[in-house]
């Protein structure tokens, strides 16, 4: 389906700007917290609507070349972990290590950003 | 009677009765606030009043709703109170608990605590000026702290979990695998500390949450150890892997709390009369340390999905296993 504007990410950036400007102002303690974490949780929808596809399409290519099989990416997924799980994979067979840095790096670019082990991880994985 | 009341005003209504049963010269209370953060329990912060002038107290008690089936991790209340009191008999800073709630109370579980003058948030006490020598003297008290904890006698204290390394493993197994959802890290994590398991040590009182956060600072330095809610018998190497991991340390460096070095707190330990620090051991417990931060993570989803608490914070949290998950593998490849 071709929705029309405005996209998700714009209804969410509305959203944002007016909890930001008309009802942060008069929040205070409990509630003000729980308005930035609100707006925290914005920001992760806004950046996975925006990263989610290539990311995706990234982690099942990867997940297919060490299964060896097509699949979704759901069904990959919860292979791999079962192997991992029965020790019939190992995180030092070919691509596992790289694959899991490569998927847990593309969830920090999601959901917690600012992490210094995103930071740390980033440094290492770009040397 | 209600039955758990959450209502500031119901809240007020049941502990002034409380107040005036349990604390002689009490007469009422002032100034109730229900603290943010505190993770699973409530923490209200008040003044009992009366004629000796105000007197600063704390209630902590478990939310009705903590009952969600997939919870399994936290100590009854009242264990948690009779630990306090344990601790601080043997030299642990603690406050003083004044009173264990009960049924007839209609508060639900918990007690009542002096409120210890401080700041408990970690980037406070790792930025402000003012904990400057807070933050010079506490790699040593953390180290000299958890050896008191582990000669703390806990003979005869109810519900209080017995897990050493193997059973504390299997137990975080089955919660991952509760969750039925994939995350491939966790499996290679648990694969790991399964061969990895150190040997069976002398049982000690493992506190659970022994972490930058809680700790009641002042200038001085730690003034008091709160939220034993995930102690248990269990490895004495524990807590240090916890105390150490990289959610902890706040964007700062230094591996300790975000304040100290390891050779430190291990040498003031050891001083302290703690187990011979093994570093193996601790890097085993770094990494059962964050695969077990990851899953309490899961852990808060679950009880919001399960309809039981409503908080948003308890949704964006999921949103933070992936700290853990890069934190497991920054560790082990």
């Amino acid at each position: 389906m071709a929705q029309n504007k405005p996209t998700a990410a714009q209804l969410i950036g509305a959203v944002k700007a007016f909890l930001e400007h008309e009802i942060k102002p008069d929040l205070k303690g409990n509630k003000a917290f729980n308005l930035m974490v609100a707006l925290k949780s914005l920001d992760i929808v806004q950046r996975e609507l925006e990263l989610v596809p290539a990311f995706a399409a990234a982690e099942r290519g990867r997940l297919v070349a060490i299964l060896g099989h097509d699949g979704s990416l759901d069904d990959l997924n919860a292979e791999f972990a079962r192997r991992l799980r029965d020790r019939e994979l190992g995180i030092d067979d070919p691509g596992v290590a790289q694959h899991l840095r490569a998927t847990t790096l593309e969830k920090l670019a999601i959901d917690q950003p600012q992490y210094s082990g995103y930071a740390q991880a980033l440094a290492r994985d770009t040397q | 009677m209600v039955a758990h009341p959450s209502s500031t005003g119901q809240v007020e209504t049941a502990l002034t009765a409380v107040v005036r049963k349990a604390l002689p010269g009490a007469h009422g209370i002032a100034g109730l606030a229900r603290l943010s953060g505190g993770g699973t329990q409530e923490n209200w912060a008040f003044d009992g009043v009366g004629a000796d002038g105000p007197l600063p107290l704390i209630l902590r008690r478990a939310p009705a709703n903590l009952q969600c089936a997939a919870w399994t991790i936290s100590v009854p209340m009242a264990t948690e109170a009779e630990l306090i009191r344990r601790a601080s008999a043997a030299g642990v800073p603690s406050p003083l608990v004044r009173y264990v709630l009960r049924p007839s109370d209609g508060l639900g579980a918990g007690y009542l605590m002096e409120r210890v003058a401080g700041e408990t948030f970690p980037r406070r006490i790792l930025r402000d000026a003012e904990y400057a020598g807070a933050r010079a003297a506490m790699t040593a008290q953390c180290g000299r702290i958890l050896a008191a904890i582990q000669r703390v006698d806990t003979r005869g204290i109810a519900d209080l979990p017995v897990l050493p390394a193997a059973a504390l493993v299997a137990k975080f197994r089955g919660i991952y695998n509760d969750f039925h959802e994939p995350h491939p890290v966790f499996d290679a994590a648990i694969r790991w500390l399964e061969d990895h398991l150190p040997p069976p040590a002398q049982p000690v009182l493992v506190h659970g949450d022994y972490r930058n956060g809680n700790f009641i600072v002042g200038p001085d330095g730690i003034r008091a150890v709160i939220d034993w809610e995930f102690s248990h018998i269990g490895d004495p190497m524990e807590d240090l892997g916890w105390l150490c991991i990289n959610v902890w340390r706040f964007d700062s460096p230094l591996p300790v709390g975000g304040f100290g070095d390891r050779e430190a707190v291990y040498a003031a330990y050891e001083e302290a009369g703690g187990a011979p620090v093994d570093r193996n051991h601790v890097r085993f417990w770094e990494v059962f340390a964050c695969l077990k931060y990851g899953l309490i993570c899961k852990l808060f989803v679950a009880r919001h999905e399960s309809g039981s608490d409503a908080a948003i914070e308890l949704a964006y949290v999921g949103r933070r296993t992936c700290e853990s998950e890069i934190d497991i593998l920054n560790l082990l490849t």
